[in-house]
């Protein structure tokens, strides 16, 4: 396991002095150098990390729903370098209605799909995107489903008394600390019928 | 020449050269594709947010389905990013058995590629040959978790069951025939004219565009990068076994051919290594937080009852905190980005997919070719549908 820590801290260290340091947070957890970076730094910090690390593969790019804290969304960069064991995680939070971020397709060409959905799961806008468009839901789709209130159910389907489940019932949510019994709550965040 | 002369065509979405449901917009000028724009989502089904309302336990039935031809590697993938968040390593045994099922998965899953690669380009004997081969491998599956698909054998800190008895004769019996049979496809396919001129110079990408489309697994290795996650970044054990990376430089659908077939050898190696040197001991980790107890304690032990009933009922409560590992299924890089608040549900689960990955690779590799190639290509990155779309 320790494997996957090779060279971490020089990773961060490296790359200080080539990013405005002032308006990131580097922190290192289980394993992973993460950098919190400001929505004007993210492509100062993404193109050091491209042109000054190496770091020549985006190896994923995803997001999630703070709710209800703010700024609301985080998006979360992970990069790489082929062939070796190189890795650093560039978080930064973007709020707003709707949220914007720079794209990264100019750095890097791979986010052009994983930047279409996030788009499409949490309604944030990449700005200079060649093709923003929604990847896996319907084009006319209605909403952002992974945002956090938008709330889980079955489409409605036309059966005579049938009520849309909620998966949530089987086992129900138990909150961090939850004393045993409690019977489970709705998660925070969680839209009308979150966990009924 | 003028937009009158493009002829816009939908291959797709439902195709048999696209092993799911993926359609492809080509913009042709005669034969030769000029665009070639890949729309998914025909199989989305929201794993993702449906993950959000359930316990990591119950998560596993979901995410066997997302690459389902690659079950064991899913699990692993799965499993790596929880136990990193509940800081737990599975005993050596259980390590061993799961690197073991993820190799015999992986073959499986190339034999599938083969399978399904060679009906495309219309090798129907191959198809047949590999297949066959392939059942030997689910019976291999069925015989330990009770599936031929979609296992869910691992559990958090461990695997379900140990291994039944017989099951390391019969998987021995699986990997002594495999080479000679693998020898025997490959004589078919390298001397078989049509195969090669499918094939070789087909569907070219270069290295440069394979890394900063963000390819992975044999796409990757297939255009000239050294770049394996049970290798550059071992997890799970991995880095206890000795294998090698196969990797070839030419970048064409023939290359990403033979990277696959010398993968099945070397997945060989390490299973036939894991069968030498199986430790004894537990195959689960021994917290009650987080694994079930045996049963023989239930009828002895209260707490036990007591812990049965909290894991069952409401499951594990992995820490506060975020976490990603990265796994090498056979189609690439896949990781899992998790991030959980103390509870027993995740707050986000993300599935990094390397066919989501790959796909993108694909209008670098057919435009400028003609349609022809389309299929060749699609069949060469072996695709998971289910992968994509989630």
């Amino acid at each position: 396991m320790d494997h996957q820590a090779v060279n971490r801290e020089s990773l961060l260290d490296r790359l200080r002095p080539h990013v405005p340091w002032g308006l990131t947070t580097p922190r290192e957890e289980r394993g992973r150098a993460i950098i919190l970076v400001t929505v004007g730094a993210l492509l100062d910090v993404l193109g050091a990390a491209r042109d000054r690390l190496g770091l020549d593969m985006l190896v994923d790019l995803t997001a999630w729903d703070r709710v209800p804290a703010s700024p609301r969304f985080e998006v979360v960069y992970l990069l790489g370098r082929a062939g070796s064991a190189d890795r650093l995680t560039v978080k930064v939070r973007a709020d707003g209605d709707p949220p914007r971020l720079p794209t990264a397709t100019g750095l890097y060409r791979a986010a052009a799909f994983a930047e279409r959905e996030v788009y499409d799961m949490f309604g944030v806008l990449f700005d200079g995107h060649p093709d923003l468009r929604r990847i896996l839901m319907p084009d006319d789709w209605e909403g952002h489903p992974l945002r956090r209130d938008y709330s889980l159910s079955e489409e409605p389907v036309e059966f005579h008394g049938h009520t849309p489940k909620v998966p949530s019932a089987i086992i129900p949510y138990f909150p961090p600390g939850s004393g045993s019994g409690s019977g489970g709550t709705t998660p925070p965040g969680a839209g009308a019928g979150g966990a009924e | 020449m003028s937009d009158a002369e493009v002829l816009t065509l939908n291959v797709g979405p439902q195709h048999p050269g696209t092993h799911g449901v993926l359609r492809v917009v080509v913009e042709l000028e005669g034969e030769i594709i000029r665009r070639a724009t890949p729309e998914i989502g025909y199989l989305h089904t929201g794993i993702e947010k449906e993950m959000e309302a359930r316990t990591y336990l119950q998560n596993v039935t979901l995410v066997d389905r997302i690459e389902y031809l690659a079950s064991y590697n899913e699990e692993m993938a799965f499993y790596q990013a929880v136990e990193r968040l509940l800081g737990v390593e599975p005993p050596p045994r259980a390590r061993a058995i799961r690197i073991l099922m993820c190799e015999l998965n992986r073959i499986g899953s190339h034999l599938m590629f083969l399978a399904a690669g060679t009906l495309d380009v219309n090798v129907t004997s191959v198809f047949m040959y590999a297949m066959t081969d392939r059942e030997r491998y689910l019976d291999l599956s069925e015989m330990l978790s009770g599936q031929r698909m979609m296992p869910g054998y691992f559990r958090p800190g461990g695997v379900a069951q140990d291994l039944p008895d017989g099951f390391v004769a019969a998987a021995r019996t699986f990997l002594d025939g495999l080479p000679g049979r693998l020898d025997e496809y490959e004589r078919l396919l390298s001397d078989n004219l049509i195969w090669r001129e499918r094939l070789e110079g087909v569907a070219p990408l270069s290295r440069e565009d394979a890394i900063a489309l963000g390819a992975t697994g044999p796409v990757l290795r297939g255009s000239g990068v050294a770049h394996d996650c049970r290798k550059v970044l071992p997890y799970g054990g991995y880095d206890e076994y000795d294998f090698d990376v196969p990797v070839r430089a030419e970048g064409d659908a023939y290359a990403r051919y033979l990277v696959r077939m010398e993968e099945m050898r070397q997945s060989r190696r390490i299973a036939l290594q894991v069968l030498d040197r199986l430790p004894d001991g537990p195959i689960i980790v021994d917290d009650r937080k987080i694994a079930l107890p045996p049963r023989a304690e239930l009828a002895r032990s209260m707490e036990a009852v007591i812990h049965q009933f909290k894991l069952v009922s409401e499951g594990i409560h992995p820490p506060a905190g975020d976490s990603y590992v990265a796994t090498e299924s056979p189609r690439g890089e896949k990781g899992y980005f998790i991030v959980s608040d103390g509870s027993n549900h995740p707050v986000r689960a993300h599935v990094r997919a390397p066919s989501f990955y790959n796909l993108q690779t694909l209008p670098a590799m057919v435009e400028g070719y003609p349609l022809s190639d389309l299929v060749v290509a699609i069949a060469s990155m072996d695709i998971v549908l289910g992968d994509i779309d989630r």
